[in-house]
């Protein structure tokens, strides 16, 4: 079975050799316990896709399918040509980062690179020699005898990120890669990973639930909600054009649903907004809370056309800012200072004004 | 007896002190023991240590050197080593992957295996050598065959000792390694497969790494059983004085002709027990 195993290995990596147009073709559907599953994944070698969605969501089961820990209940999944449904995850040229890593705790981190080496056939003296290469590359070199209890979290995600690498997979797939991190090591692992990610030659695909990982590390983002893709594309393309209220609160923008007549957009229920663009038919609104401007009384003169009357749900420190949640006329999210929240008196239960400039908005086509 | 629980009282709002010292006074007190536990309590705990006590009191320490030394004791002692030892070798070697199939392979029935594997250790054990007699014996289920076809004879053997051992000590090792098993994270099993490692080597170079502490503990409170086995030994393999005269058989055969003999093998046994609840302690006894 071991045996068998290799080879197919060694198959599909020759195969990916080959054929360098290949890359990831799947559509993953796994049901479980009422619970479904229906992504489909394609991506080119060189691609880092950001499966990026709420808890429960079924981004971490879509990478266990990836990686033939779950079984497809439908669907297919193809890599660099060759079917690898019914492969057992030995014989996948797949490599995992696991959200906790799992690093061996019984073997020193050199063991557990070359543990994939080892595994897939290669003497055990290369297998070290090759473990010790990574290490360098990964600059680790001189963690190599340390056990894994032993290492930071940042040390330790770089080991696993080396232990997955080290049986050179046409497929790496990463889980929560930065998870397991304090705030401080995430920004400087993070740079890190987005650079090792950068030199990978095959298909990465990340599982995240942070948007900031997401934008940074990969150049493709598939946004997964309830089990399905709900929108997917470039990572700035998401950021300026969230389609559900899960997105646009990730990206940290208000985000209206309605019909564009001319320069007003009928909102479904609200409001008119008023913005630059001149659309018809249904689209979306956005602006940044950074946009609204609040106001104890209705302002006279503005120059702004959007105004709203609203009252304070909750206030929230972001930053050096602070974070005021309306509701009213039309809910949304504001930014303002600390001193602009102390002169306007901001209490939960308070009313104000809230104004965005046309100029702010930014409304697409739904 | 009760001593310690009037001081605490008396000392506690006498001594005033602090605050926080009376409070735990207090705290001590309530709970403490109240008399119609603490009496039976300590009743349990004179039951348990005095004979072990009557033991040494009793123990013939001055020809001590003589009867350890007799060609029998010796004898005894070197067989109960080799059979408990080798008891816990064939243990280890079936008992591992048994413990493993019950923690890891959901099958149908698997509730009535491990019900099964579980009985040998509520059996009287003189059960489980008439039942060993009954499979492997002469005239057994099995060893009938055994005996037929290769000319092997099991009952009355050193073998026989062995057996008899392992099939009474084996469940400790199944109970102890199944739970190691159970309480470890079956993904490092998953983590190792995505590199590359089919089931039983992920078993073997993962698996079993891990899990060595509970199967160290396991191999210990089997081989203890093993070493006293008694009921199980006699019945499957008898009483042959170097074949199969364990320990605990030649205890029990010397206090019928020699009590002052049978005292001092008994201390040896109690002394191993000591050496292996020692050995134990940061497993077994840290948890209180």
């Amino acid at each position: 079975m071991t045996d068998t195993g290799k080879n197919t290995g060694q198959t599909n990596q020759a195969a990916g050799d080959a054929e360098p147009g290949g890359g990831l073709d799947a559509r993953l559907v796994v049901e479980r316990g009422g619970f479904r599953l229906d992504v489909a994944l394609t991506a080119a070698p060189g691609d880092v896709v950001a499966l990026l969605g709420p808890n429960g969501a079924g981004k971490t089961t879509a990478l266990r399918a990836l990686a033939g820990l779950v079984p497809l209940t439908d669907g297919h999944l193809r890599l660099d040509g060759v079917e690898l449904d019914r492969t057992p995850p030995e014989s996948r040229p797949v490599g995992v980062v696991f959200q906790d890593y799992l690093l061996f705790p019984h073997l020193t981190a050199l063991d557990n690179v070359a543990f994939g080496p080892r595994c897939r056939g290669t003497a055990k003296a290369q297998a070290r020699a090759q473990a010790a290469a990574w290490l360098e590359r990964l600059g680790l070199a001189e963690h190599a005898a340390t056990k894994p209890r032993r290492l930071s979290g940042g040390q330790a995600q770089r080991v696993a990120l080396a232990r997955a690498l080290a049986t050179h997979p046409r497929l790496l797939l990463l889980d929560e890669p930065l998870a397991a991190l304090d705030a401080r090591t995430r920004l400087e692992v993070r740079a890190q990973l987005r650079h090792h990610l950068a030199d990978f030659e095959a298909v990465a695909v990340l599982v995240t639930h942070d948007p900031l990982d997401a934008m940074v590390l990969a150049d493709h983002l598939v946004v997964v909600e309830d089990g399905h893709v709900v929108q997917e594309g470039a990572p700035s393309h998401i950021a300026r054009r969230p389609r559900t209220d899960y997105i646009a609160h990730l990206v940290g923008l208000n985000l209206y649903r309605g019909r564009a007549e001319g320069h007003a957009v009928r909102l479904d229920d609200g409001p008119a907004i008023t913005t630059t663009e001149e659309l018809t038919g249904p689209v979306f609104v956005a602006f940044p809370p950074s946009a609204v401007t609040l106001h104890r009384d209705r302002p006279t003169g503005s120059s702004a056309r959007n105004v709203w009357h609203c009252e304070v749900a909750g206030l929230e420190t972001h930053g050096d800012q602070i974070r005021a949640d309306l509701t009213g006329e039309l809910p949304l999210v504001a930014d303002l200072t600390t001193l602009a929240a102390a002169e306007l008196g901001l209490h939960p239960g308070a009313t104000v004004w809230a104004t965005v400039k046309a100029t702010q908005t930014h409304a697409y086509r739904d | 007896m009760t001593a310690p629980l009037k001081s605490g009282a008396a000392t506690g709002p006498r001594t005033g002190g602090p605050w926080r010292r009376r409070v735990r006074s207090r705290t001590r007190l309530r709970g403490g023991a109240p008399l119609p536990l603490l009496v039976p309590a300590l009743i349990g705990l004179v039951f348990l240590v005095l004979p072990l006590l009557a033991l040494l009191v009793r123990a013939p320490w001055s020809s001590m050197p003589e009867l350890l030394t007799s060609d029998e004791v010796w004898q005894a002692l070197r067989l109960s080593l080799i059979c408990a030892t080798a008891a816990t070798a064939v243990s280890m070697v079936i008992g591992v992957p048994l413990a493993w199939l019950l923690a890891r392979v959901e099958f149908p029935g698997r509730g009535l295996v491990r019900a099964l594997v579980t009985l040998p250790l509520v059996l009287p054990p003189v059960v489980g050598g008439v039942a060993l007699l009954m499979a492997l014996g002469r005239n057994g289920v099995v060893g009938q065959w055994l005996d037929s076809w290769f000319g092997i004879t099991l009952p009355f053997t050193t073998t026989g000792v062995i057996l008899a051992e392992a099939f009474v000590a084996m469940p400790f090792l199944v109970i102890s390694v199944e739970g190691t098993l159970r309480a470890a994270d079956p993904r490092y099993e998953e983590a190792a497969t995505t590199l590359g490692a089919s089931r039983f080597t992920a078993f073997r170079r993962v698996t079993l790494p891990l899990i060595a502490p509970g199967i160290a503990a396991g191999a210990v409170l089997a081989w203890a059983r093993a070493l006293g086995e008694f009921g199980a030994t006699i019945t499957f393999a008898g009483n042959f004085p170097g074949r199969t005269q364990t320990m605990p058989l030649a205890v029990y055969l010397a206090l019928q002709s020699d009590p002052q003999a049978a005292v001092a093998l008994s201390l040896v046994l109690l002394a191993v027990s000591i050496a292996v609840l020692a050995g134990l302690r940061d497993r077994w006894m840290t948890t209180s």
